[in-house]
């Protein structure tokens, strides 16, 4: 597990070969040498990862590829068994917990709504870490999470149940939770699974918003591919718990790369819409010359 | 918030703000709620003590307690009713606290201490002392905080994987309930017809006999590990959401888990020590607590404010009905209580969730 298989076509030098004059660009968030592991179960070994900053990451791996484990290794909620989660410079597990949590937030994959919780009531608990036993409910907490709802399209339904939303507009209100939160790093475990195509594009181009117009560095599990090559402006591709390829995705996004990670037979063209590639996959038969 | 819509209720939430940055954040209906369960349960209080073979008006009980009473009825307030009372308020919101906690941390509102075997872990421990050692009231007691500590601990490390989750918590309270529960029975065919009454009474919960030796352990217990508790109340209520967004929030899970249940555990075993194990009040206080309140999160304050007024209810309802120290209070809240769980399985059971 230790030897890393060459990845030929990620431009970027893998951040356990850099060189110490490169240390004012590490970046603020890393995983440096992590063996991550569930009890006896190891998942991923001397793994590092680095993430741009300021860079919309999207991890894409087959399933059980340990992309979700790293997630949540950089997130904190996995203690790594041997090495360390970086963040700004120090491990993460050695930071006090309000501290880091504002600084990095995380939009987890399942949360249970309080019963009879309203939107704005929801909402407003992503200012606990500025918040203490004195300092419960500042005007700026007021306002924040009135800008974190109308930025994701909720602000008029601060009143509402959350129980009595729909599932795109529930998303938006736990991730209206991080927003308000206001960390400059946010992670999203499969922000996507279980909403319809619709939402799931509703809920991308939210990130891609708050990546371009507010400079957060967003870090999100996905598992539509196409969806990580439109969106990304960085990809990790992962297997085995290992990373195979990581880059911009038209360097990560290729032909022989998505056969070597996903095991697919595809072609790549350009999306009509975006210029970013898109995967076709290759069908089981080919095409008939014509259907008649 | 420039135009509210029209489908729910506006939540009332005021929040007091000083120039110097100071911030606090009050639910209206909360505080409403709080303040009037204070008066209830002090008002029944009052009711209480001047309920029984000496009746007395509420006015005098009053005059009394200010000091103005006549000898006789100083000694019947000050030395016989009133430490029973302060013990049934003081008992009551020991369960309502300490219920809600519980509920709040099993995410569960089956995962109270009553329904967990903390009963249980309590009354084995006061029947070994019963049973063997035929000791005081302060040795059966000793013997009530001990059984349930331990039960506590117990369970904690038995449900214990990574952390204690809600369900596993549930299971293996209820399985060590059972098992405590056997143990009961075992001592009790061990136990002389004397013995056997005494261990009886004491796990019916009650309260007659009461005086000051039962009250100043408890109200000493409360006053260190009630502030602690209510300190967790926020840390507690992100925890409603999940362990995930709790910890991203900035909760420690681990540690607010840990201190919060360990001071329930002492809590619920002191007061259990003081009046025996009374059913059901950990069970439905911190659950009509909330039906009042509409607020989300633990509801503490409210919940063991609902505990006092419950019991202290329950005991004049007693006494009024069946006449003093006729039926003990733990039979009471037991018929009141095992109604509301009946409900409660039945509501439960339509949303699917038992």
């Amino acid at each position: 597990m230790t030897a890393r298989p060459e990845a030929p076509t990620a431009t970027t030098p893998h951040p356990t070969g850099r060189t110490t004059s490169r240390r004012a660009e590490v970046s603020r968030l890393a995983a440096q040498n992590v063996t991550l592991a569930y009890d006896q179960r190891v998942i991923a070994e001397n793994l590092s990862v680095e993430i741009p900053d300021n860079s919309f990451t999207v991890i894409v791996g087959p399933n059980a590829c340990g992309k979700s484990t790293l997630l949540r290794a950089l997130s904190r909620m996995l203690k790594p068994q041997a090495g360390s989660v970086l963040l700004d410079g120090s491990a993460i597990s050695s930071q006090p917990a309000k501290k880091v949590a504002r600084t990095l937030g995380l939009l987890p994959q399942s949360s249970t709504a309080p019963d009879g919780i309203t939107v704005a009531d929801l909402v407003s608990r992503g200012r606990y870490p500025h918040q203490g036993l004195l300092r419960q409910w500042s005007a700026e907490d007021e306002r924040i999470v009135q800008e974190s709802m109308e930025a994701t399209g909720i602000g008029e339904l601060g009143e509402r149940y959350v129980d009595e939303l729909s599932g795109g507009q529930r998303q938006r209100v736990w991730i209206a939770m991080a927003l308000a939160q206001q960390t400059p790093l946010l992670l999203l475990d499969e922000p996507t699974t279980y909403l319809d195509i619709q939402h799931q594009i509703e809920v991308l181009d939210l990130c891609a918003q708050l990546h371009e117009e507010q400079g957060r560095t967003l870090v999100a599990v996905l598992h539509d591919l196409n969806h990580a090559a439109r969106y990304a402006s960085h990809i990790i591709a992962m297997r085995g718990g290992e990373v195979v390829a990581e880059g911009a995705p038209a360097e990560v996004v290729t032909a022989d790369l998505m056969e070597r990670v996903f095991r697919l037979k595809c072609q790549i063209i350009d999306d009509p819409e975006t210029g970013t590639p898109l995967i076709v996959p290759a069908a089981r038969t080919p095409r008939k010359a014509a259907v008649r | 918030m420039s135009t509210p819509t029209k489908t729910s209720p506006r939540p009332a939430v005021k929040a007091l703000r000083t120039a110097g940055g100071l911030s606090v954040r009050l639910h209206l209906r909360a505080v409403l709620t709080g303040v009037l369960l204070l008066v209830v349960a002090l008002a029944a209080g009052v009711l209480l003590i001047g309920t029984g073979d000496f009746p007395m008006s509420f006015g005098d009980v009053l005059t009394t307690l200010g000091g103005g009473g006549n000898p006789g009825q100083e000694l019947i307030v000050n030395d016989l009713r009133l430490p029973r009372v302060l013990v049934a308020l003081l008992v009551g919101a020991c369960f309502g606290l300490a219920g809600a906690v519980f509920q709040t941390i099993t995410r569960n509102p089956l995962g109270s201490p009553d329904v967990l075997g903390f009963a249980q872990g309590s009354s084995v421990g006061a029947l070994l002392v019963i049973v063997y050692l035929q000791g005081s009231t302060v040795a059966i007691a000793m013997g009530a905080v001990a059984g349930g500590v331990v039960t506590g601990v117990a369970i904690f490390l038995l449900a214990w994987k990574r952390g204690v989750h809600g369900y596993r918590f549930v299971l293996v309270g209820i399985g060590a309930s059972a098992m405590l529960y056997a143990i009961v029975l075992y001592l009790m065919t061990k136990a002389n017809i004397v013995e056997a009454t005494r261990a009886t009474t004491w796990m019916t919960g009650s309260l007659s006999g009461r005086d000051w030796d039962q009250v100043w352990p408890l109200a000493a217990v409360c006053v260190i590990l009630v502030p602690v508790i209510l300190l967790c109340g926020r840390p507690l209520a992100m925890l409603e959401m999940g362990d995930d967004s709790a910890a991203a929030l900035g909760v420690s899970t681990g540690r607010v888990r840990i201190l919060a249940l360990l001071a329930a555990v002492v809590l619920v075993a002191s007061a259990t020590a003081a009046a025996g194990p009374i059913a059901f009040v950990a069970l439905t206080a911190p659950q009509l607590a909330r039906r009042l309140t509409r607020t989300t999160g633990p509801n503490l304050l409210p919940a063991a404010l609902m505990g006092a007024v419950l019991l202290v209810l329950a005991d004049l309802a007693s006494q009024r009905i069946f006449g003093a120290d006729q039926v003990p209070v733990g039979v009471v809240t037991g018929v009141l209580g095992g109604g509301y769980l009946l409900w409660l399985l039945a509501n439960e059971r339509k949303a699917g969730r038992v």
